[in-house]
C-alpha cells in the first residue's frame, strides 16, 4: 500500500518536471472546461477561451436581428457589429461565416434570397469598418434553421437574424 | 432510359386493342364528366376484381382492382360502388354482362378484366370499361407485363378510364418527388424522397446529412434538379434517379437556388445569389452555359417558363414586396401581373399554359391560388396558416402543395404534409407519405 502511494507520487513529480509551466496551465484549463460542461453541475461557468466561438458569443454577441422582410441594420445591430469587427482585429487568425436566416412567414425560395441579403448586409458592414473581405463568408439558410421554435411574433423576431460563426483558431 | 424500359417491360397490344374496342359514339346517355365545371357529382363506378383461372391470377386481379379503385376514388370524380353490393360474379362477366344487375346497384360505369399468366411467365392483363346505362363498351385494352409490374399496369388502366370518361389525359401513372422531413424544427433532417403518386414504392434518394430543398422533375428524363447544402455550399444539383449519380449545375461563385426545368427539358432556370443580390439565370444543359436573364438589385427568384418556353414568370420584390412578374426570355423587360392584396410568390406555369399557380400571403394566412398569365381571373384554392409551393399534375387539372401547421412555443406542432386539390378548389386531401413531407413536385406521365 505504502509502496504504491510512493510510486504514484514519484510518477507525478516526473511528469511535472517535464512540462513547461505555461503549457501546463493552458492544457489544465482546457480539460477543466470539458469536465465542468459535461458534469453539468453547480460549478461556476468557465471563462471562455479568448478567440473562441464561446468568447465571441459571451463577450461580443454573435447575432443581429432584422425587421420583417428587411435587411437593414439598426443602431443596436451596428453596435454589435462594431464589437464583432474590433474582436476580429484582436483575433487575427479567425474568420467568420455569417449565416442569414428568416422567419417562417415567407416562401422557402424568397427567404433564401432574403437570408442572403441579410448575411451580406452584415458582411458589408464588417468590411466597411475594417475587417478584410477575405475573412468573411456568407451562407443563407432562409427559413430552414430557426433558432427558436414557435409560431409567435417573439419567435419570429428571434429567427430573423444573422449569426456570425467563428472559424479557425486565434493566433493571439 | 433503357433501364426503365427493361424494368417496366410492357407492351400495349394495339392489335388486341382494336379487336376489343367497340366505341359507342352514338349512345345518347354516355357516361361523361365535364371536369371544368365547379361542382362535379362523382360518377358511381363498379370496379370488379379481375378474373383469373388460378388462385394466383385471381389474387393479382383483386390487387389490380384495388389500385384502380383507390386511384379513381382519389380524383374525386368517381365514386366506387361497394363491392359487397355486386350481384354478378367476375367470371360470368366474360360470357355476358347482366347490365340490369349493375343498374340495380346504381353503377353508371363498370370495369371488368382478366389476368392470364403466359407461357413465358409474363401476365396478360386486359380490361373493359362499360357504359351500364347505354349497355355498351366504352373502351378496352390489353397489356403484357412482368408480374411485379402489376401496380404500374393498374395505374395505366386507371388513366385509360379517367381519360375515356373525362376527356383529359390521366394523372395516375406518375410519381412525386418531395422532401421528407423529421426531427425538431431547429435541426430539421431533410431527405430527398420519391414515391408513386398514390404513396407506393417509397424511396429515399439522399441520406439526410445535408439540408435539401425544392426538388423538381425533368419533363423529359428521369432526372431531378434540387437544392442541396452539401458541404455547407448551397448549390443546385442535377440528380439521375436511375443511376443515383449527381452533379452541381454550373460553376457559380455563391449560392444557386430555386431551380426548375424548362418544359422542353433542355434548360434549367435558377436563381444565383451573390453579394446580397439574387438574379435569375438560364442554363443550357447541353452546353452547360448559363445566361443571366434578370439584372436587378431586387431578389429575383422562383422562375418558371411557359409551355412554349418563350416567357418566364418569376417572383421579385423590386416593387417593395414580393410579387409576380412576367418577362419574355429574350427581353428583360418585366411586367408585374399580381395586383391582389398581400404578397405573391412561387409562380408555376400550368402545363396547359392557361394558368399560373402561386403562393399568396395575406393577413397572416397563406393561400394557394391560380391566375391567368395576364393577372386576371385570380382564384384561391386553399388557405391555412402556411400553404406553399404548388406543383401541377401533368394534365393541369390538379395541384399539390405542402401545408405546415403552427409550431408551439415548446417546439411541438409544426408538422408538414403534402396536400392535393382540384383546380376547381374541390377535393382537398392529404397525400399519403410515411412521415412528414414538403416541397412536392409532380412528374410527367411516365414514359
Amino acid at each position: 500500500m505504502k509502496l504504491k502511494v510512493l510510486s504514484l507520487l514519484a510518477a507525478l513529480s516526473i511528469v511535472a518536471g517535464c512540462e513547461t509551466p505555461s503549457e501546463g496551465t493552458g492544457s489544465t484549463a482546457g480539460s477543466g472546461d470539458a469536465a465542468t460542461s459535461s458534469s453539468g453541475g453547480t460549478a461556476p461557468a468557465p471563462a471562455a477561451v479568448p478567440g473562441s466561438q464561446q468568447d465571441f458569443v459571451v463577450n461580443v454577441g454573435d447575432r443581429v436581428f432584422f425587421g420583417t422582410n428587411k435587411a437593414d441594420l439598426n443602431s443596436e445591430s451596428i453596435s454589435t457589429l462594431k464589437k464583432q469587427a474590433a474582436w476580429m482585429t484582436k483575433h487575427n487568425g479567425v474568420n467568420l461565416v455569417i449565416e442569414g436566416h428568416c422567419d417562417e412567414r415567407g416562401t422557402t425560395e424568397y427567404n433564401l434570397g432574403l437570408g442572403e441579403r441579410r448575411a451580406n448586409a452584415v458582411k458589408d458592414y464588417l468590411i466597411s469598418v475594417g475587417v478584410a473581405a477575405s475573412r468573411v463568408k456568407t451562407i443563407s439558410y432562409g427559413k430552414s434553421r430557426p433558432a427558436v421554435p414557435g409560431s409567435t411574433d417573439w419567435a419570429w423576431s428571434q429567427n430573423r437574424r444573422s449569426v456570425s460563426l467563428v472559424k479557425g483558431v486565434s493566433a493571439n | 432510359m433503357k433501364n426503365i424500359m427493361n424494368r417496366l417491360t410492357f407492351w400495349i397490344a394495339s392489335k388486341i386493342f382494336l379487336a376489343f374496342t367497340f366505341y359507342s359514339f352514338f349512345a345518347c346517355a354516355e357516361v361523361r364528366i365535364d371536369i371544368t365545371r365547379g361542382v362535379v357529382s362523382p360518377i358511381p363506378v363498379a370496379i370488379t376484381e379481375f378474373y383469373g383461372s388460378s388462385m394466383q391470377e385471381r389474387q393479382v386481379g383483386a390487387d389490380i382492382a384495388q389500385v384502380i379503385t383507390s386511384d379513381l376514388e382519389s380524383s374525386g370524380l368517381f365514386k366506387p360502388v361497394d363491392k359487397k353490393a355486386f350481384l354478378q360474379q367476375p367470371e360470368s362477366l366474360n360470357s355476358k354482362i347482366e347490365f340490369n344487375d349493375w343498374r340495380v346497384i346504381n353503377a353508371q360505369a363498370l370495369v371488368s378484366g382478366n389476368v392470364k399468366r403466359q407461357d413465358d411467365g409474363r401476365l396478360r392483363v386486359e380490361f373493359r370499361l362499360w357504359d351500364v346505362v347505354a349497355e355498351t363498351q366504352m373502351t378496352g385494352l390489353a397489356y403484357f407485363t412482368k408480374t411485379d409490374n402489376w401496380r404500374r399496369v393498374s395505374h395505366i388502366i386507371a388513366d385509360a378510364i379517367y381519360k375515356r370518361i373525362t376527356g383529359e389525359t390521366g394523372i395516375f401513372d406518375t410519381r412525386i418527388v418531395y422532401i421528407a422531413e423529421s426531427g425538431p424544427q431547429t435541426r430539421r433532417i431533410t431527405r430527398l424522397a420519391i414515391m408513386d403518386q398514390d404513396g407506393a414504392n417509397q424511396r429515399f434518394l439522399t441520406d439526410g446529412q445535408a439540408l435539401v430543398l425544392t426538388p423538381r422533375f425533368s419533363p423529359t428524363t428521369q432526372e431531378i434538379t434540387y437544392l442541396s447544402f452539401f458541404n455547407d455550399a448551397p448549390r443546385v444539383y442535377l440528380f439521375n434517379i436511375e443511376t443515383g449519380r449527381q452533379e452541381i449545375l454550373g460553376t457559380f461563385k455563391g449560392m444557386t437556388f430555386a431551380p426548375r426545368f424548362t418544359p422542353d427539358g433542355n434548360e434549367v432556370l435558377m436563381s444565383h445569389a451573390e453579394n446580397g443580390n439574387s438574379d435569375i439565370y438560364l442554363m443550357d444543359l447541353r452546353t452547360r452555359r448559363a445566361r443571366r436573364i434578370t439584372r436587378h438589385p431586387a431578389i429575383d427568384t422562383s422562375p418558371s417558363a411557359s409551355p412554349d418556353g418563350k416567357r418566364i414568370v418569376f417572383n421579385s420584390d423590386r416593387g417593395g414586396s414580393p410579387q409576380i412578374y412576367i418577362m419574355s426570355r429574350s427581353d428583360s423587360d418585366a411586367k408585374r401581373i399580381s395586383f391582389g392584396k398581400g404578397r405573391y410568390s412561387t409562380p408555376v406555369w400550368s402545363p396547359r399554359g392557361d394558368l399560373i399557380a402561386f403562393t399568396r400571403q395575406y393577413k397572416g394566412r397563406f393561400f394557394i391560388g391560380v391566375m391567368r398569365p395576364d393577372g386576371s381571373g385570380e382564384r384561391m384554392l386553399s388557405e391555412s396558416f402556411l400553404d406553399e409551393g404548388p406543383t401541377w399534375s401533368p394534365n393541369g387539372r390538379v395541384l399539390m402543395f405542402f401545408r405546415k401547421k403552427r409550431t408551439e412555443r415548446g417546439g411541438g406542432g409544426g408538422e408538414s404534409y403534402i396536400f392535393s386539390v382540384d383546380l376547381t378548389g374541390h377535393n382537398l386531401r392529404r397525400v399519403v407519405t410515411p412521415g412528414e413531407a414538403a416541397h412536392p413536385a409532380w412528374s410527367p406521365l411516365l414514359p
